[in-house]
């Protein structure tokens, strides 16, 4: 390994960790002010104009408040859980390829940390790892409302996985590869996934919601019924580490669905980088539109839904591009 | 709507109709038919529908309250103000004691003497704001129309105490003598009109 190729990449993990960890503080900005306008509301005003620096208000605030951890609690997995969500976030974008590769100053980059070639498993592995912070954060915080909240965390991560996991099975069975590169070139040459592959799609789509915990399927950390869920008993950069973690998440899988089924970023053109860059405005976007308009189900109803209609048709679906595959 | 028809609460008649609603599925088909119609009727996208054309008409009904203020009605009962009569500029307020006796949260307290001139003189007067629920009965009972409520809500200082003294109730002199004093239109209040029928004191003339 030279060194060259290990300054570049611990650059890149630094410039992601930026990019992102500023781009979640941002995201809340745009969430608060989407939904408030959808809700003929303002939303934030007064910090700088029109707000924009709401969230720097909101950084100060959580790295400045006072760091409580419970007397009741188990201290070590209470202390541990946070650190779980916000870094399994972040190591899950080391398969995600953000934008073509370019040249800049006669040396070409690649944009992605490691074109791994398990790619698109590793991301869903990992992602699904973050859900352990809800889980264990929800345990060790000695709090009824923290408990349930884990116990659906547990319920939602063994009923999504099942079908994120065996919706991307037939994509992956088309493509012949796990790289989200090769899924950018396979769609460069045959059209977009989405076109052969619109039940998976949607179905992964639906997961997504399940996985990042938005509003469909908000019932991890349901404020009307579960407080703040998992996070009631956090407090400061802890709390904080949750946030940045599910926001950090939403944005990745925003990456990572134009990626695998609306052709990425095509040829690797700057109208392709931006394009990608679109579609992944849509998908957050989306992510905001739904809160605003849809209601939560119930834990049993994401269980119906996920367990007794979604994965039957995954299951259905994979089937089928194998018969028409043959 | 005449009240009539209000009051007639015999369903059987009139306007009174059954909302259609159509009953739980039993049967596992049913059951079925109605995930199928919820699921293809569309009506998620309705509500993404909905939310999305608020957003595009921009039709903000936010009131950015320090810099705007709504208007508030004539009959809003804040902050007790004590009136001073228009033709003396005196105090109002004879001391009789009924704003004491009504209140239902014993929170006005009220003193009297008799002055140098044997006449009855207001000595204390103070409203525990704490307690006072602004029901407006004190206003209603008042005779002379001495004690109101007025408009001022933006109440914020170091001690309660600050809005209740009597001093501070009271319209200041130099506001009275400016023709400033604005009278209450709420509970027992006089029309606005009052002071052009308004007659003066039999002493007056």
């Amino acid at each position: 390994m030279d060194s060259a190729y290990l300054i570049e990449t611990i650059i890149k993990v630094v410039v992601i960790l930026l990019v992102f960890s500023a781009l979640a503080g941002i995201g809340t900005y745009f969430e608060r002010k989407i939904l408030a306008f959808m809700q003929r509301r303002l939303g934030p005003m007064y910090v700088g104009p029109f707000g924009v620096l709401q969230f720097g208000a909101d950084a100060i605030k959580l790295f400045t408040k006072e760091d409580i951890i419970p007397t009741g609690v188990v201290a070590r997995i209470f202390k541990i859980a946070p650190v779980i969500t916000a870094a399994t976030a972040f190591m899950a974008a080391a398969a995600i390829p953000f934008l073509p590769e370019f040249e800049i100053f006669g040396y070409t980059v690649h944009p992605i940390v490691s074109d791994i070639n398990v790619g698109i498993l590793y991301i869903l592995g990992v992602m699904a790892i973050g859900l352990y912070g809800p889980l264990l954060g929800g345990m060790a915080s000695a709090n009824k409302y923290s408990l349930i909240s884990a116990a659906r965390a547990a319920a939602v991560f063994i009923s999504y996985e099942v079908v994120s996991g065996l919706a991307i099975l037939a994509p992956i069975m088309m493509v012949g590869s796990l790289s989200l590169i090769d899924f950018n070139e396979y769609q460069l040459s045959n059209g977009w996934l989405v076109w052969s592959q619109p039940v998976a799609f949607v179905l992964f789509w639906i997961a997504a919601f399940a996985e990042t915990g938005r509003t469909p399927f908000h019932l991890i950390a349901n404020d009307h019924e579960l407080i703040d869920g998992f996070g009631t008993e956090y407090s400061g950069m802890r709390w904080g580490l949750f946030f940045i973690g599910e926001y950090a998440n939403m944005f990745f899988i925003s990456f990572v669905i134009p990626l695998l089924f609306l052709g990425g970023f095509g040829d690797g053109s700057v109208l392709g980088a931006f394009a990608l860059l679109g579609k992944m405005a849509f998908f957050f976007f989306f992510f905001l539109w739904t809160r605003a308009a849809w209601p939560d189900v119930r834990p049993d109803q994401l269980m119906w839904l996920c367990w007794k209609v979604l994965m039957p048709i995954a299951v259905i679906n994979v089937v089928i591009t194998g018969i028409v595959m043959m | 709507m005449k009240m009539e028809e209000f009051n007639n609460r015999n369903v059987t008649e009139g306007d009174y109709f059954k909302c259609d609603i159509a009953d739980y599925p039993t049967t596992g088909w049913d059951k079925f038919k109605r995930v199928m119609q919820r699921t293809f009727r569309g009506e998620l996208f309705v509500g993404l529908w909905v939310v999305m054309r608020e957003m595009i008409k921009f039709d903000i009904h936010t009131v950015q309250y320090p810099e705007e203020k709504m208007p508030i009605g004539p009959r809003y009962r804040a902050i007790h103000q004590m009136k001073r009569l228009w033709e003396s500029d005196t105090e109002r307020c004879i001391g009789c004691g009924l704003c004491e006796k009504i209140c239902i949260s014993n929170c006005i307290k009220i003193d009297t003497k008799i002055d140098e001139n044997s006449r009855k003189e207001v000595s204390e007067y103070t409203i525990n704001l704490g307690r006072c629920i602004f029901c407006g009965y004190c206003a209603e009972v008042c005779p002379e129309l001495a004690i109101t409520h007025g408009g001022e809500y933006e109440n914020a200082s170091d001690q309660r105490e600050h809005f209740v003294d009597y001093e501070a109730m009271l319209t200041p002199l130099d506001t009275m003598l400016a023709g400033g004093q604005k009278e209450f239109e709420g509970f027992g209040a006089i029309t606005p009109h009052e002071d052009e029928r308004v007659k003066k004191t039999p002493l007056a003339y």
